[in-house]
C-alpha cells in the first residue's frame, strides 16, 4: 500500500507538473480528435509544409524537441526526430491515459467515498434527527417535570401556609379557649359564692351534726385555743420534723460514707498486700526498685498515719486516702494488665506445657528483661547525671576536660574534612591531567592549523600571481578547513583565559578542587553531547572549555560560601553543593 | 391456701379495720362488722339509706358511712353500739367524705367542690375550707397524720394549703407553678409534697413542708404528660407514670431522673421472666365424669389456667387507643411499690392484660405477667414482696420473686374477683366480687420456709 500511494503521489505530482499542457492539449486537440474520426485529411500533399509547421508548433508547445529546424535548411523531414517525437507523444498519451485511469480510479474512490460520506451523513442526519427528537422529548419531559415541581412547590407553599394558618388558628383558639375558661371559671366561682350565700341564708334545711354525746380526743387531751403561741408551736413542730428528717438523712449519708470509706480502706489494704507481695517476690532481682519501694513504704506510712484521722473525717486525710487508693489502684491495674498479657503470652507460647511452668518461665524471662531495662535505665540515669554535672558551671578541671573534649571533637571534624579535601584534591589532580592533555592536543591542533594557514596563505599568494586556477578542488578543501579553524580561532583565546583563571585559582588546593567539575560529570556531559553529531574533537573541546568557564564564573561566590560552610562543620556537604553549583 | 365462705356485700364496700381485727362490710343500707379471725358478726348497724362510702377511723373505733345521694354521713362506734352520730350536709350536697387522721374529724366535700366542711366529733364544731379544687387527688394527709395538703383554685390559679390536722391551723399557703394542678401527694416521711400538673403538661413539682419549691421535673413537652405518681415507701424514689408508656424514677436527693422504665410491646430483656397465663379447658374424660366432678359442677364451666414461662423475645398484645377520644387508653395508669420498696409493679393501659414488675435495686425488669384478660386490680402484700392481682375472672394470681401462681377461687356460683385487699398482716386477702366477698388465707408456713 505505501508503495502504491507513493506512486499515486508521484503521478499526481507529475500531473500537476503537466497540468497546463493537458489542458491545452484537450482544448486544442478537440479539433485533431475530430479529424481522427474523419481519418485525417489533415495532411495532404499540398499542405505538408503547413502541417509540418503546425505539428512542429504543437510539439514545441508540448515541450518536445522540434521535428525539424529551419536552420537545418532542408525541407526533408528526418525520420528519427519524428519517431522520437511520436514516441514521446505516445508516451505522453500513455501517461495521460494512466493519469486518466488513476484519476478515474481516484474518482471512483472519491465517489465511493462521497457515497460513503453521504451515507454516513444521512445516517448521521438521521441520528441527529433522532437525537433532536429525543432531545425535544427530554426537554418536554423536563418541562413537564419542572411544571410538576412548580406545582408541587406551589402546593407545598400552600400547605405550609395552610399549616401556618392552622397553627395560628390553633394558637388563637387556644388563647380564646383559655380566656373563655377563665371567664367560665370566674363565673363558676361567682355562682359558687352565690350558692354559698343562698345556702347560708336558707334556713329550711341547714347543715347539722347530731351526736349523741361528743367523744374525747384520740390523744385524750383537750383541744387548745388558737393563739399566737399555738401558731408558733406549729411552726416549731414543722421545722422540727423537717430538721429531724434532714438529720436522719444526714445520718444515713454519714453511715453510707463510713461504709464506703471502710470499703475503700479494705480495698486499699488488699491492694497494698497484693502489691507488696509482688514486690517482695521481685525484690531479689531488682536493685533499682529500692527507691520505688521506699516511696511505696512512705506512702504506706502516710496512709497508716492518716488511718486514725480518717475516723475524724478530716479533709486532708480523705484526700490522702483517695489519692493513695487511686495510686494503688493504678498500680494494681497495671499489674493485672501485665498478668493478663503474661497469661495471654503463656497461652500463645506454650500450649503443651502446663500453665505453671509457662508462667514460671515467663516470669523468669520477665524478670530478666526487667533487669535489663533497669540496667539500661541506670545507664541512662548515670548519663543524665553526668550531663547535668557538665551542664552546671563547674571547676577548672572539668572545664579543661570539656575543652579537651571539644578539641577532640574539633580534631575529629578536621580530620574528616581533611579526608574529603584530599579526595577532592585527587579528583582535581586527575582533572588537571585531563586539562594538560587537552592543552597538548590543542597545541597540536594549533600547530596543524598554523600549517594550514601557512599553506592557505601560500595559495592565496599564489592565486594572486599570474599562474592561477591550477588547483581548484584544493581551494574548496582549504575552505572547509578554514571553517573549522575559524571556530578554533575563537576557541584559541579561551584556553588562555582558562589557564589564567586556573592559575589564579590554584593557589589554595582545596579551592581549586572545588572549582573544577568532577571528571565523571564532565565525561558524562561529553557523552551526552555525543549524539549531537558534533563529534569533531576541537569543537567538543571548545564547548567543554566554555562550559568550564561558565562554571568558573558562576562558581566563585558559591565557592566562597562553601568555604564558609565548611568552616561551619558542613564539610561533608561539599561535594554535593559543588555538583549542584555546576 | 384456704378460702372462707362467701359473704354478701354491695358497692364493693368492705374494709378491714386498721388494727386488723375487724372486717366491716356494707350490704345495701346495713353495716356489718365481723371478727376477722372467726368471721362472726360482732355488730350490725342500719343506716338511713344505701351506703355509698364506708371508712374506718384510724383508731379502729369508729366507722363512717356516707350516703352521698342524701347528703348524709352516719358514724358508728364499735365500742358503744348505741352511740350514733349523723351529719347532714343539707341541700349543699355531698360528693366525698373522709376521716381526718386523728379519727375525730370528718371532712366532707360538698357538691361542686364549693367547700370542704370539717366536722369535729369532739366539739361538734364545724369549719369550712373554701375553694377546694376538683381534681384527681386534691387532698392528702401526711403519713403521720400531722398535716393535710389541699389543692385550691382561686382566681384561675392553683394554690396549695398545708393545714395542721391537730387544730386545722393553716400552716402554709402557696401558689404552685402549674397550669392546672391535677394532684398532690405527701412523701411517706411527710417532708416533701409532690404536685403534678394535668395531663396536658408534663410537670412534677416538689415542695418542702415549709412551702419551698425543691425541684421541678419535666420529661417532655407538648404531648400528654403525667398519668400517675407514686412515692416509694422509703420516700427515696418518686415514680412517675406517663402517657408515653414510660415510668420515670426520681431520686430524693437531687430530684433528678435515675432511670426510666419503658414498656415495649416486645420484650428482649433476657433477664426478665415472662409468665404467660395459659388457659386449658378441662378435658371431659369418661372417668372424670364421676360423682365428685358433678358435685362441683360449676367448676366444669370454669377453665383451668396455669403460667408458662416464655422464652424471650416475647410479643405482648397491644391495643391501639382511639386517638379521637379524650383520656386515651395508653400510658402508665397504675404504679405500686412493694412494701420494702424493692419492687415496682406497673400497668400500661394499652397492654391491659400485662403487669410489669421491676426491681428497684437493679433498676431492671424482673417479671412480666401476661394474663388472658385485662388486669382489674393488683396490690402488694403489706409485709412481703408478694403481688396479688385479679382480672375479673374466678382466679386469683400471685407473684413473688420465687414464682407465679394462679389459684382458682373454689366457691359456688362463679365468684368473679373484681377487686382485692390485703389484710394488714399480709396473712389474708379479701377478694371482692360483684355482690360477694370472700377471704383467702395464705399458708404462711410455706412462706416461712
Amino acid at each position: 500500500m505505501p508503495e502504491s500511494s507513493s506512486e499515486v503521489m508521484d503521478i499526481r505530482s507529475s500531473s500537476v507538473e503537466y497540468r497546463p499542457s493537458p489542458l491545452r492539449q484537450f482544448s486544442q486537440s478537440s479539433l485533431p480528435l475530430h479529424r481522427d474520426y474523419m481519418l485525417s485529411d489533415f495532411c495532404t500533399e499540398h499542405n505538408v509544409q503547413e502541417c509540418l509547421s503546425h505539428i512542429n508548433q504543437e510539439v514545441s508547445s508540448l515541450g518536445l524537441p522540434p521535428l525539424w529546424t529551419e536552420a537545418s535548411g532542408s525541407s526533408e523531414m528526418k525520420v528519427v526526430p519524428v519517431l522520437n517525437c511520436m514516441y514521446d507523444l505516445i508516451q505522453l498519451h500513455h501517461r495521460g491515459l494512466r493519469t486518466l485511469e488513476n484519476m478515474e480510479v481516484e474518482q471512483l474512490k472519491t465517489s465511493s467515498n462521497v457515497d460513503f460520506l453521504q451515507l454516513s451523513s444521512t445516517h448521521l442526519k438521521e441520528q441527529l434527527e433522532l437525537s433532536k427528537r429525543e432531545n425535544t422529548g427530554l426537554l418536554e419531559r423536563e418541562r413537564q417535570l419542572q411544571l410538576k415541581v412548580k406545582t408541587l412547590q406551589n402546593s407545598l407553599k400552600t400547605e405550609k401556609e395552610e399549616v401556618q394558618k392552622l397553627q395560628n388558628i390553633i394558637a388563637s383558639r387556644a388563647s380564646q379557649y383559655n380566656h373563655e375558661m377563665k371567664r367560665k371559671e370566674r363565673e363558676f366561682n361567682k355562682l359558687k359564692e352565690r350558692l354559698n350565700q343562698l345556702l347560708a341564708d336558707k334556713k329550711e334545711k341547714k347543715q347539722a351534726i347530731d351526736v349523741l354525746n361528743s367523744i374525747g380526743r384520740a390523744d385524750g387531751k383537750r383541744s387548745l385555743w388558737k393563739t399566737v403561741k399555738t401558731e408558733a408551736k406549729h411552726e416549731g413542730e414543722m421545722y422540727k420534723t423537717l430538721l429531724s428528717n434532714y438529720d436522719t438523712r444526714q445520718r444515713e449519708l454519714l453511715l453510707e460514707n463510713a461504709e464506703l470509706k471502710k470499703v475503700l480502706q479494705q480495698m486499699k489494704k488488699d491492694m497494698v498486700s497484693i502489691l507488696s507481695s509482688r514486690k517482695t517476690a521481685l525484690r531479689g532481682d531488682k536493685h533499682q526498685d529500692a527507691g520505688k519501694q521506699v516511696d511505696a513504704e512512705e506512702e504506706e506510712e502516710v496512709f497508716d498515719s492518716s488511718k486514725e484521722s480518717v475516723e475524724l473525717y478530716c479533709d486532708q486525710a480523705r484526700e490522702k486516702l483517695t489519692n493513695s487508693i487511686r495510686l494503688q489502684w493504678r498500680r494494681l491495674k497495671s499489674h493485672v494488665e501485665r498478668l493478663d498479657s503474661q497469661a495471654s503470652l503463656a497461652q500463645m507460647g506454650e500450649n503443651t506445657n502446663s500453665d505453671a511452668v509457662a508462667r514460671e518461665t515467663h516470669e523468669d524471662e520477665m524478670d530478666r528483661l526487667k533487669l535489663e531495662i533497669q540496667q539500661c535505665k541506670d545507664l541512662i540515669q548515670t548519663q543524665q547525671h553526668l550531663l547535668q554535672q557538665l551542664s552546671s558551671p563547674c571547676d577548672d578541671e572539668t572545664a579543661s576536660l570539656l575543652s579537651d573534649c571539644f578539641m577532640l571533637q574539633e580534631k575529629e571534624r578536621f580530620r574528616e574534612e581533611w579526608k574529603t579535601l584530599e579526595e577532592q584534591r585527587k579528583i582535581f589532580e586527575r582533572e588537571r591531567r585531563n586539562f594538560t592533555e587537552a592543552a597538548i592536543r590543542l597545541s597540536h591542533e594549533r600547530k596543524d592549523f598554523e600549517d594550514d594557514r601557512a599553506l592557505w596563505l601560500k595559495h592565496q599568494f599564489l592565486s594572486l600571481s599570474p599562474f592561477a586556477d591550477s588547483k581548484k578542488p584544493q581551494m574548496s578543501k582549504s575552505k572547509s578547513a578554514f571553517s573549522i579553524s575559524k571556530t578554533e580561532v575563537s576557541a584559541e583565546t579561551d584556553p588562555e583565559k582558562l589557564i589564567k583563571c586556573r592559575s589564579g585559582a590554584t593557589s589554595p588546593i582545596p579551592r581549586c578542587v572545588q572549582l573544577t567539575p568532577p571528571p565523571t560529570d564532565d565525561l558524562h556531559r561529553t557523552l551526552c553531547l555525543m549524539p549531537d553529531n558534533r563529534s569533531t574533537k576541537p569543537k567538543r573541546k571548545v564547548e567543554h572549555v566554555e562550559e568550564s568557564q561558565i562554571s568558573f564564573n558562576g562558581n566563585i561566590p558559591v565557592q566562597c560560601k562553601q568555604w564558609n560552610d565548611s568552616e561551619d562543620q558542613y564539610s561533608h556537604l561539599l561535594p554535593k553543593e559543588k555538583t549542584s553549583s555546576i | 391456701m384456704n378460702f372462707s365462705e362467701v359473704f354478701k356485700q354491695s358497692n364493693q364496700l368492705c374494709k378491714v379495720s386498721p388494727d386488723g381485727k375487724y372486717l366491716a362490710t356494707c350490704v345495701q343500707y346495713r353495716l356489718v362488722v365481723r371478727d376477722v379471725e372467726t368471721l362472726q358478726i360482732l355488730q350490725l348497724y342500719t343506716c338511713l339509706d344505701q351506703i355509698s362510702h364506708m371508712d374506718w377511723s384510724s383508731d379502729s373505733l369508729f366507722i363512717l358511712c356516707a350516703m352521698y345521694k342524701r347528703g348524709l354521713v352516719q358514724v358508728w362506734s364499735l365500742e358503744q353500739p348505741d352511740w350514733h352520730c349523723k351529719i347532714d350536709e343539707g341541700s349543699i350536697g355531698l360528693v366525698s367524705s373522709r376521716w381526718s387522721p386523728d379519727g375525730r374529724h370528718i371532712l366532707n366535700t360538698t357538691e361542686f367542690h364549693l367547700r370542704v366542711t370539717v366536722w369535729s366529733l369532739c366539739t361538734k364544731a364545724v369549719s369550712y375550707i373554701k375553694y377546694p379544687k376538683a381534681c384527681q387527688k386534691g387532698i392528702d394527709f401526711s403519713r403521720d397524720g400531722c398535716y393535710m395538703a389541699l389543692a385550691e383554685r382561686r382566681d384561675c390559679k392553683d394554690f396549695v394549703s398545708v393545714f395542721v390536722c391537730d387544730d386545722w391551723h393553716l400552716l402554709r399557703h402557696f401558689e404552685t407553678e402549674t397550669q392546672d394542678l391535677a394532684g398532690l401527694e405527701w412523701s411517706p416521711n411527710g417532708c416533701v409534697l409532690a404536685v403534678w400538673d394535668s395531663c396536658l403538661e408534663y410537670k412534677v413539682l416538689l415542695y418542702s413542708l415549709d412551702g419551698r419549691l425543691l425541684s421541678t421535673y419535666s420529661a417532655y413537652e407538648w404531648s400528654l404528660g403525667v398519668k400517675s405518681v407514686t412515692w416509694s415507701p422509703s420516700s427515696q424514689f418518686l415514680a412517675i407514670g406517663s402517657y408515653d408508656e414510660k415510668v420515670r424514677i426520681l431520686n430524693h436527693i437531687t430530684w433528678k431522673k435515675i432511670t426510666q422504665f419503658e414498656h415495649p410491646a416486645t420484650i428482649n430483656n433476657t433477664k426478665a421472666v415472662v409468665y404467660k397465663e395459659v388457659v386449658k379447658r378441662p378435658a371431659v374424660c369418661s372417668d372424670d365424669l364421676s360423682l365428685h366432678n358433678i358435685t362441683i359442677g360449676n367448676t366444669l364451666f370454669n377453665t383451668q389456667s396455669k403460667y408458662e414461662i416464655c422464652p424471650t423475645p416475647v410479643q405482648l398484645p397491644v391495643v391501639k387507643p382511639d386517638p379521637d377520644r379524650a383520656n386515651p387508653k395508653i400510658g402508665i395508669s397504675t404504679l405500686a411499690f412493694s412494701s420494702d420498696s424493692r419492687y415496682l409493679a406497673t400497668k400500661n393501659d394499652n397492654m391491659a392484660s400485662v403487669v410489669w414488675v421491676w426491681d428497684v435495686q437493679k433498676m431492671s425488669l424482673v417479671a412480666v405477667l401476661e394474663q388472658t384478660t385485662a388486669v382489674r386490680c393488683f396490690q402488694w402484700d403489706p409485709r412481703r414482696p408478694r403481688l396479688a392481682l385479679c382480672t375479673g375472672n374466678t382466679k386469683l394470681y400471685l407473684w413473688s420473686p420465687a414464682g407465679c401462681v394462679s389459684v382458682q377461687v373454689p366457691t359456688e356460683g362463679g365468684f368473679q374477683v373484681q377487686s382485692l385487699n390485703w389484710h394488714c398482716s399480709g396473712d389474708s386477702l379479701i377478694l371482692l366480687g360483684k355482690e360477694q366477698l370472700c377471704l383467702c388465707y395464705m399458708d404462711n408456713d410455706q412462706e416461712d420456709k
